[in-house]
Parts: C-alpha cells; sequence; structure tokens
C-alpha cells in the first residue's frame, strides 16, 4: 500500500504554472448579484475599444449568495418613500449608517427588479380581491413595472418563485458583457496598487482552479465584489454540519482582505450578524413571522418578546429599540435572555399560526398555504426542507426551534461592515462622504484612487439584499467606465515581477512540495501546516475569545488581547500553508481571507468602547450604548510594509430628518 | 447534507462537453476521478446542500444524505427540473409523501433581455442605462 504522502485532490498543482497577462480598463473582481448587475450595465457606458472582464471563483449560473436561489426579494421600494427605507436601515442598525448612500441606491433598486421580472423571475401578485398569485398565474395580472401590485410580507419584501434567480440573473449578465469577457473558475487572490501611486489601484493576480496558471490583470480601474466572511468562527455544527452556513460557506472575506491589503481604508467592521434560524437547517424565520404570523416562545411557552420585561428591556435602547420594527439585534438580544436565564428552548410556533390561518381558509386555501411554507425552503435552505422530514416535522402538527447563529460579517444583509466608500455626487451628499480623483467624485469609490465596491463590500449601509446588491453593482458599472474615460491616458504599472507575483500566488504549493517527502503522511509535516488544521485553529480561538457563540457572544477587552495575538500568530504561520493541488490552493488563500478579516472585525470591537449592537456581540467591558462618545463611524486601515492597523472616528452626518 | 454520486447512474457526462457537477458547483466540490470516470463530492463538510449539482445532473446520478451531525436518516428530497418548474419529491423519514410544484421562471432559457443595443446617453448622470432610456427622474430626499 503506497505511503498517504501525496495530495488527495483531482488535480495537482505543480511548481512552476503556466501565467497569463492579461490587460483591461475595467476588471470585474467576483460573479454574485452585485457583479451581475456591474456585467449587465458595464456595456451600455463604455465607449468603442474599451475592454472588460469578469473573475469569478465559481460559475456564475450558480456563484454567490444566491446560488440556491430565495424565496423573497427583500428590498422593493414599491409605493413607499425612499426616505422611509432610509429611516428602515438606520434604525435596524442602531443609527449609525450612510444615509446618502442608502437613499441613492433606494432610487435605483426597483429598475433591478423590474428587469428581473422582464428576464422571466416569477414574482408573486395580489390580486384586487386580497388573493396571492405565484409568479406564473399573477403574469396575467401584469408586471410590476406596469403598475400590478406584489405580495408583501412585510414593508419591503415582496415574494418570488425563486429557486432560479440567479440562474436569471446570470443569463442576463453574460449575453451583455459576453462569454470572451468572462473568466470563470479563477480566484483572484491579492489586488495590485500602482508602482507609482501606491494610493490606486493597478491590477491583480489570480489562479485557476481548474489548471495550473496564474493571471496577472493590469487595470485602469476595478470593482472587488465577492461577498461577505462565512465560518470565521466556530459554526455550531462542526461536522459535516458546518456546511450548512446560513450565508454562502464559500464567501471567504476576500472583499474584506484584498481591499484592506492594498490599502483601502474599512469601516464599522465591529458589526456583525447573528441570524435568529430554525435550529441547524438554518431554515429562514421571515416568512414565518410576516406571512403566516407565527410567535416564538419561549420554554415556558410565553410569547416573550410582547410581554412587559421585554418593553422595559427594549426602552433600555430607545429609540431604536421603541420603534415599530424592533431593530435584529435587539430581537436576539431579548431572545439571548431568555436562554441565559434557563428558559429555553426558542420555539417557532407554527402550529398555532397555521391553525389560527386556516381558520378562514378553505381546504384549497390551506393546502396553497402548506405549499408556500414549504417553498419557503426548498427555494434558499433545501436543506432544511430535508430536516424536517428526517424529524417528521409537518409545522401543522409540530413546532420548530430557533436559534441564533454563529456570527457573519456581511454588508448587504442586515450588516453594515465592509468598505468606506464614496457617496454620490450631489449637493445633498455631505463633502465628507466624498472621495476625489483628480478633482472628480466616484460613487462607490475606496480610499483608493479606482478601486470600487458593491454589495457586501460597501459599509455602513445594509438592507440591499439580493435586488440592491445589483442595483448597486450597475451604479458602479457607471462610475467605473466614467474612471476609465476620465483616466484614459493613465498606464498600469505593477511594482512586483511576474515571478515575484507567481511565487505569492503559488508559495503554498511550492511549500508543499519542498517539504512533502519528508513525513510518511502529507497532512501531518512540521514544515508546513495545510489550510484545513488553520481552520480549525482560526474557529477555536474566535469560537473562545472573539465573542463566539461558546460565551453568548460575550467578549471582554483581555480575552480581545489574547484573540489578537493569537491571530497574529496564525497569520505569521500562513506563511507555511502548504497546498499539495489546486482545490487545496483554493482552501489556503481562503483562510488567509478569512484570518484578516476576522483580524479586522475584532480590532473594530476593541476600539468601539461600548455595545453598539447587543444581540450580535457584547463587549462586557463597555455595556451599553455611549451615545456621547460612540455616536461615529469607526474606521480602520491596514499598513502592509509595517503591518500596522490604525483606527480612527469619522464623524456621522444626519441627512434625512426622523 | 453532502451530495453523493450514485455510482451506477453516474456517466461521468462523457457524452457532454463538461461534467456538469464540476462545472456548476459554486464551492469546487464536485470532482472526476479519471479512471472510474465517475464524480464525487471531494469535501462533504463544505457542502451546503445547495443542489446545484442534484439539479443540473443529467442522469440524475447525485442525491443528498443530511448531514451526519444533525439529520435522521431515512428521509429525502428530490427535485426535477423542468424548463419552466420544478417538482419536489420530499419523503419523511415515517414514509410519508409529499409533493410540491414551483414556477421557476417565465421566458424561455436563454432569452433574458440584455439590452445588447442600449447605449447610454450621459455618463455624468446619476442614472442607470434603462432608467434614461425610460425617461426616470431621479428624487432629491428631504434632507434635514
Amino acid at each position: 500500500m503506497a505511503l498517504p504522502n501525496k495530495p488527495t485532490g483531482e488535480r495537482k498543482a505543480v511548481r512552476d504554472p503556466e501565467v497569463e497577462e492579461r490587460e483591461v480598463d475595467i476588471l470585474i473582481v467576483g460573479g454574485g448579484m452585485a457583479a451581475c448587475g456591474t456585467a449587465f450595465e458595464v456595456k451600455k457606458w463604455m465607449s468603442e475599444g474599451q475592454t472588460v472582464l469578469l473573475c469569478d471563483k465559481a460559475a456564475m449560473e450558480r456563484s454567490g449568495a444566491v446560488a440556491q436561489g430565495l424565496s423573497a426579494i427583500n428590498t422593493y421600494i414599491g409605493d413607499n418613500s425612499v426616505e422611509d427605507y432610509v429611516r428602515m436601515v438606520r434604525n435596524d442598525l442602531m443609527g449609525i449608517v450612510r444615509e446618502d448612500l442608502i437613499y441613492d441606491l433606494g432610487c435605483h433598486i426597483d429598475d433591478s427588479v423590474h428587469l428581473f421580472e422582464e428576464w422571466g423571475l416569477p414574482i408573486w401578485k395580489k390580486t384586487e380581491d386580497n388573493k396571492n398569485l405565484d409568479g406564473k398565474k399573477g403574469q396575467k395580472l401584469g408586471t410590476l413595472k406596469g403598475g400590478s401590485a406584489p405580495v408583501r410580507t412585510g414593508k419591503w419584501q415582496i415574494m418570488i418563485n425563486g429557486e432560479s434567480y440567479k440562474r436569471v440573473v446570470a443569463e442576463a449578465a453574460k449575453l451583455a458583457i459576453g462569454d470572451d469577457n468572462i473568466l470563470e473558475r479563477c480566484f483572484i487572490v491579492e489586488l495590485l496598487t500602482d508602482a507609482n501611486n501606491p494610493g490606486q489601484i493597478a491590477g491583480a493576480v489570480g489562479f485557476s482552479v481548474r489548471e495550473n496558471k496564474v493571471y496577472i490583470i493590469k487595470c485602469k480601474t476595478m470593482m472587488v465584489a465577492c461577498g461577505g466572511a462565512v465560518n470565521i468562527y466556530q459554526p455550531r455544527s462542526v461536522g459535516e454540519g458546518k456546511g450548512r452556513a446560513w450565508y454562502p460557506v464559500w464567501n471567504a472575506g476576500s472583499t474584506y482582505t484584498m481591499a484592506l491589503r492594498a490599502g483601502a481604508e474599512l469601516s464599522m467592521m465591529e458589526n456583525r450578524f447573528t441570524p435568529a434560524r430554525f435550529k441547524d437547517g438554518y431554515g429562514p424565520v421571515g416568512a414565518w413571522f410576516l406571512l403566516f404570523k407565527a410567535k416564538a416562545l419561549n420554554g415556558l411557552g410565553e410569547n416573550f418578546a410582547a410581554g412587559d420585561a421585554a418593553k422595559a428591556e427594549l426602552e433600555k435602547y430607545a429609540p431604536y429599540g421603541t420603534a415599530a420594527i424592533t431593530p435584529t439585534c435587539l430581537r436576539n438580544h431579548l431572545m439571548l435572555f431568555e436562554m441565559k436565564e434557563g428558559r429555553g428552548p426558542i420555539m417557532m410556533d407554527t402550529v398555532t399560526a397555521l391553525a389560527t390561518l386556516g381558520e378562514t381558509m378553505d381546504k384549497k386555501e390551506l393546502k396553497h398555504l402548506e405549499s408556500e411554507a414549504w417553498e419557503d425552503f426548498l427555494d434558499m435552505t433545501c436543506g432544511q426542507a430535508n430536516l424536517w422530514c428526517a424529524q417528521d416535522c409537518e409545522p401543522e402538527k409540530k413546532n420548530s426551534e430557533v436559534m441564533p447563529t454563529e456570527p457573519y460579517l456581511l454588508g448587504s444583509h442586515s450588516g453594515c461592515c465592509g468598505i468606506w466608500t464614496s457617496g454620490p455626487d450631489y449637493d445633498w451628499v455631505p463633502d465628507a462622504y466624498k472621495i476625489k480623483h483628480n478633482g472628480k467624485v466616484y460613487n462607490r469609490m475606496t480610499t483608493i484612487a479606482g478601486l470600487f465596491t458593491s454589495g457586501d463590500g460597501v459599509a455602513c449601509s445594509g438592507h440591499k439584499f439580493s435586488s440592491g446588491s445589483h442595483a448597486e453593482g450597475r451604479i458602479v458599472a457607471k462610475e467605473m467606465a466614467k474612471f476609465a474615460r476620465d483616466n484614459a491616458d493613465f498606464t498600469p504599472t505593477l511594482k512586483e515581477t511576474k515571478e515575484e507575483l507567481v511565487d505569492l500566488v503559488y508559495k503554498p504549493v511550492r511549500t508543499y512540495l519542498d517539504n512533502v517527502e519528508y513525513t510518511t503522511a502529507e497532512d501531518i509535516n512540521p514544515n508546513y501546516l495545510k489550510p484545513n488544521g488553520m481552520m480549525y485553529r482560526m474557529m477555536k480561538a474566535t469560537h473562545e475569545y472573539g465573542a463566539g457563540t461558546a460565551t453568548f457572544y460575550m467578549t471582554t477587552s483581555k480575552n480581545l488581547e489574547i484573540v489578537l495575538d493569537l491571530l497574529e500568530t496564525m497569520r505569521a504561520d500562513c506563511e507555511k500553508l502548504a497546498a499539495g493541488d489546486l482545490h487545496e490552493l483554493m482552501r489556503a488563500w481562503e483562510i488567509y481571507h478569512r484570518l484578516y478579516t476576522v483580524e479586522a472585525h475584532l480590532r473594530h470591537i476593541q476600539y468601539r468602547k461600548e455595545t453598539r449592537y447587543p444581540g450580535f456581540y457584547y463587549q462586557a467591558d463597555h455595556p451599553g450604548q455611549d451615545d456621547e462618545n460612540w455616536f461615529c463611524f469607526t474606521n480602520s486601515t491596514y499598513d502592509r510594509a509595517t503591518n500596522q492597523w490604525s483606527l480612527k472616528k469619522v464623524p456621522y452626518t444626519k441627512i434625512i430628518p426622523d | 447534507m453532502p451530495s453523493f454520486v450514485i455510482a451506477e447512474k453516474c456517466d461521468g457526462c462523457k457524452g457532454g462537453d463538461k461534467t456538469a457537477c464540476e462545472y456548476i458547483c459554486p464551492n469546487d466540490l464536485m470532482v472526476l476521478e479519471p479512471n472510474s470516470m465517475k464524480a464525487y463530492n471531494q469535501e462533504p463538510d463544505q457542502c451546503w446542500e445547495c443542489f446545484s449539482c442534484v439539479k443540473i445532473c443529467p442522469t440524475q446520478a447525485i442525491e443528498v444524505r443530511g448531514y451526519a451531525d444533525f439529520v435522521p436518516l431515512g428521509s429525502s428530497i428530490m427535485p426535477m427540473m423542468g424548463t419552466e418548474d420544478v417538482m419536489w419529491t420530499c419523503k419523511f423519514r415515517n414514509g410519508l409523501i409529499k409533493r410540491f410544484k414551483f414556477p421557476i421562471r417565465t421566458t424561455p432559457e436563454g432569452t433574458a433581455n440584455a439590452y445588447p443595443d442600449l447605449k447610454g446617453k450621459d455618463l455624468d448622470s446619476g442614472l442607470l442605462s434603462t432608467e434614461e432610456a425610460d425617461g426616470y427622474q431621479l428624487s432629491t430626499p428631504q434632507t434635514i
């Protein structure tokens, strides 16, 4: 029997990969909803002779957070006012948001939703007599753009039949940008600034996960939009189930890490999201609360969120806690309080909800209602449906447990961490929110000239979801076309040589090949560490010290010192990451990205001396909110040359009145 | 809930231009073993159970088995993709079977309007291309 000191993957990595060098005007890094928006929009603004390239780590047809599908579009403005949209986001994110970014996005979201419907996404419709029609039957009522009414589950959400949501959106994106301008299975891992101006973007380097090839791509302008960060904390399921992350398990913090390593300023990285979802399967609860009017009960069977104690607790966080819609973090806060007081588990009372709805429905309508409940899972969290089947759980007969998940970092859902970007160049936008290059403002540009972001990448906004990320990607497409026009004479120049870049990208492969023969089993070698081992090391440290589920999301100043020390050592040990095949090389770069991202997160928590988001995390040495000192943004930069992080306060400006 | 490949049904997409599951998996998990010419999930604990491989497999060789951590054995859910709808068969552990059919798209595949001929006019305005074409007016917020 052969010794097990050989890579397990099917695509062995070699020491010297092929190198492909390219130069384009506009580079799009990412392939999810935001990047699909950019791909759809960009050529409509490019001039003759300009070039564009999109690099996706996966296949656009099913990449990003919408790969599996969705059962709702969470933001559609419709008859609401854009000002109210800003107010909703501001309240949910405890006051500190960029109202310019949110308002600007609110003006464009519906246009993207209208395109989705035109492309073929089935959107539910409301009949005049208040009945719900699915997206196929609802076609007879016309389109949203033509004025027909969507089915609202809350003020902002609309229901869809979204199993093929991403396929439909990617189809339009690919047709618009053209197959020749797309590189799938190309994982961009590092952004490169200009040799003559370290404050300007000049290119990126990455590799193919299908063949031994490194891509070096120069560009005049670039968008980085590769989603948020998942599995940076130990998940509640640690075996096979760690793949069942609430957010896409392949989101590795690449957006934040690549931007920060290029010198871009981050903002509000202390913010996180720990959604309360159906336990283990992580199926959505929104439709259960909003569409089926279900209540969450504590272990005593009490609707705790409606009780006097909850009301009193929420008053501590006025005006957010006392608003009509309780902020997401405070809803978690109430739930955690019950669990810590020994009044768990928290159960979603599906039985009562469906029975109550059934009182006014005939048999056919009830059957339809049951189908809607299952579709909510089957469209976007198939595994939750299987979990119900495995547990013999019919929601009309058996309640299901709800639990807050491990922490996630994102900027498009109910979270607002990310990269500090420019607002639009309108008179009503404060100057402090505008970032210029050569005297001109570029909307959604980061503090690195020519580098843009969107979706999960843009900090201080949130509640964009799928539709908003797409619209934001389109905004960026136009801004990049503008940047490329205004800087047509800019020749991007890399300071690194081709050999240096190949060595950077393929270092884990070379480390592996240099050392693998030393031991008899390839995973255990004193001269290197596999990405899988580093992943467990990171998860253990953040879980125990960094306000993970181990401590009910609680950390302290001393715990933060410990975890930051551990992370520094981990980042140093990343010099010895090893990869024997291309899949493992991808994992090596992903863990590298995750480590920087989670360090940024914890450094921000350390810097902000208050607990702004109770329910998402608690800084025990600084409980409660301190508006006097901390009603501001916190921004950070990282200096690669010195390995130093710098944090600062940035004033908040209120634009939209209460 | 990692995906698994039924050996007898997988033909490695020999007749196709690409290995379908390998092409689609968002997390680069599905790979073809070149000797047996059959696919497998190379990292089951990173499977998001998104069913992309299940849905695309031309021989219906791929299914999923619930995560060993927390899913009891004996259930299954299986999608059957059509051009307009998806049909799900949900089998409970106790044998109960439920079937659901949902629309997936209202247009023929490949016909999404990418507006290939649309060219924006004013690169310096805040309007997106289709908004400009529609004569959409950008609003200004009621500020403090």
